[in-house]
């Protein structure tokens, strides 16, 4: 599988700011990979660097084999700023169709872009008027202007209710179908949880995590919760037999090792008759992003 | 091409519904209108036709407006971009900063010549209906007409300058006024204050012609007058329209808009979104 986009010890100051610290990170055809960080963490930085709109001062960068920025590879990337913003006298149409010319693409295919991202009726309203919800929707359809390869998406959910979020990941998904290659940002984590198939975590400017969800977890080590809820009156016995704690009449929690969970089941199992139910929550993205971008790690 | 067509026609789009257009056309119009039917009441004695009055006034209109317009137009180019966050998007697509340039540039130059040949034409034509011997006067209306777009085209490039210098639209603003008043206003000003100090020495012979023709503003002044009988007409400054071989400010007026707008692309160039 060739990698889109390439880039290894990529370094980025702004004075005495190391904005992005030898960073290494490829991106695969078909594959969706959420980038996250605190404010800050050099996300938006990196993503400029990744379009050419920035040089770095040190490191390699390809982008379909080409320069960052260069007319090659414009050709196949896409970007959706964070907070984007249009031309406000211009209409959503207006704007969109010169987007399509200016990709080479045919200006009548802005009615079809702008009704896939649900702006058909708002089309012929200037932008001006336009909510920050429709001006991200906007920005979307843009983006997908004459099928681009590589998607730079900074922040690309905020402001979106969560009809269109919902909406928004479904094209991603078809997008990443189609075997286009798609990196973006996030705050909102339980979203990218579902959505994305790998997970970069970037801490002042490094990159202190890229793997899959499930690699993460299990290498974070973070104990797995497992919620038991015990027959009335015998949720005291069941916590004093599991060591777990008591949160209320019925239900007890217990917090135990990854390795150790199977184990900790079959004597849940064992207490038999005791035992209304189980609930076993694997730590959350939350929980992994807490542990990967605190500034020091044991 | 097409993108820098499009572009242009985005940016026209833009004018149109901000109401430049409207502005820069009323203001042509208006002033070139007022300075007719002023400028030609005591017109009898000189011996001179109406329309060649008309034109001596409307050089020195558009030596002013001129490039308060071009710098009005442009001043926002880069800077408002930046500020409103869509510069950066623009960038990646594939087109080049010197056809983002263009487009804008081809935009902002036919609003420009459109208020121009408006505003001077209505003038002109006032002027021919009422003096039947006016035509003579019709060349020198004719280069005012070429040359006008000209000097917006110098104005318009030192304007995306400032605007890719300053990067922000209020800084940009101040940059276009200081500039548009040491130009057009105080560089004159300068000049004859040094003539009346070297009271006819090897400044005011040597020199001073020469600054001048380097100066947009009095190039196209220059120029201008020189095809214009009207050179009898003027006075101060203006005087020196005689002394200048017509070439040289030819070379001047042509010279500063592709000046203007390499530096502005240079600038613009080094612009990070």
């Amino acid at each position: 599988m060739t990698d889109t986009l390439e880039l290894s010890g990529t370094d980025k100051s702004f004075g005495t700011l190391k904005a992005v610290d030898d960073l290494s990170l490829t991106v695969a055809a078909g594959e969706r990979v959420a980038l996250l960080g605190h404010n800050g963490a050099g996300k938006s930085t990196l993503m400029k660097i990744i379009l050419g709109l920035m040089p770095a001062d040190r490191g390699t960068i390809s982008v379909f084999g080409a320069r960052p920025g260069s007319a090659e590879a414009r050709r196949f990337v896409a970007y959706l700023p964070e907070n984007v913003a249009f031309h406000p006298a211009l209409t959503g149409r207006e704007q969109l169709r010169l987007f399509c010319r200016l990709r080479r693409a045919a200006p009548d295919a802005a009615g079809q872009l702008l009704a896939r991202v649900r702006l058909d009726e708002a089309a012929d309203r200037r932008i001006g008027t336009y909510s920050k919800g429709m001006r991200q929707r906007l920005g979307l359809a843009q983006a997908l202007i004459g099928r681009p390869r590589l998607f730079v998406l900074d922040e690309p959910t905020s402001g979106l209710d969560p009809v269109s979020r919902r909406e928004f990941y479904a094209i991603l998904e078809e997008l990443a179908g189609d075997g286009a290659a798609i990196l973006l940002s996030s705050h909102a984590l339980t979203e990218v949880e579902a959505k994305t198939d790998r997970i970069a975590i970037m801490r002042r400017g490094r990159l202190v995590a890229n793997a899959p969800l499930a690699a993460l977890r299990s290498r974070s080590a973070l104990p797995v919760r497992l919620h038991v809820v015990a027959r009335a009156g015998d949720a005291d016995r069941v916590a004093a037999s599991l060591a777990g704690s008591r949160i209320n009449g019925v239900g007890v929690d217990i917090l135990c090792a990854p390795e150790d969970k199977l184990d900790r089941i079959g004597a849940i199992a064992a207490l038999g008759p005791l035992i209304e139910d189980i609930e076993v929550a694997p730590p959350s993205l939350e929980d992994i992003y807490a542990f990967f971008s605190r500034e020091e790690r044991p | 091409m097409t993108s820098i067509l499009a572009l242009a026609a985005s940016e026209f789009r833009i004018a149109l519904r901000n109401r430049w257009v409207a502005i820069a056309i009323v203001m042509m119009t208006l002033f070139a209108v007022v300075l007719t039917v002023a400028g030609t009441a005591a017109t009898g004695t000189l011996g001179v036709d109406r329309l060649t009055v008309t034109v001596a006034s409307l050089i020195s209109l558009g030596v002013y407006l001129l490039p308060l317009l071009a710098l009005l137009l442009s001043f926002d180019a880069v800077a408002g971009e930046c500020e409103r966050g869509t510069l950066a998007l623009m960038l990646t697509y594939p087109v080049g900063r010197a056809e983002i340039l263009a487009g804008k540039f081809i935009a902002h130059l036919g609003i420009l010549a459109l208020a121009a040949t408006i505003g001077f034409g209505t003038a002109a034509a006032i002027a021919l209906i009422a003096d039947p011997e006016a035509s003579v006067g019709l060349p020198a209306l004719f280069r005012l007409f070429w040359t006008a777009p000209v000097l917006g085209a110098a104005f318009l490039g030192i304007g995306y300058a400032l605007s890719a210098v300053a990067r922000r639209p209020g800084a940009a603003a101040g940059l276009a006024i200081a500039v548009w008043l040491v130009v057009v206003v105080l560089y004159d000003i300068a000049l004859l204050a040094a003539i009346v100090t070297d009271g006819g020495g090897t400044f005011t012979v040597d020199f001073f012609p020469w600054l001048l023709a380097a100066n947009p503003a009095d190039a196209f002044r220059l120029f201008n007058l020189a095809a214009s009988e009207a050179t009898a007409l003027a006075s101060g400054v203006d005087g020196a329209a005689a002394s200048m071989p017509p070439a040289a400010t030819l070379v001047a007026i042509l010279a500063w808009p592709l000046l203007a707008l390499a530096f502005a692309h240079l600038v613009f160039r080094r612009v990070t979104p």
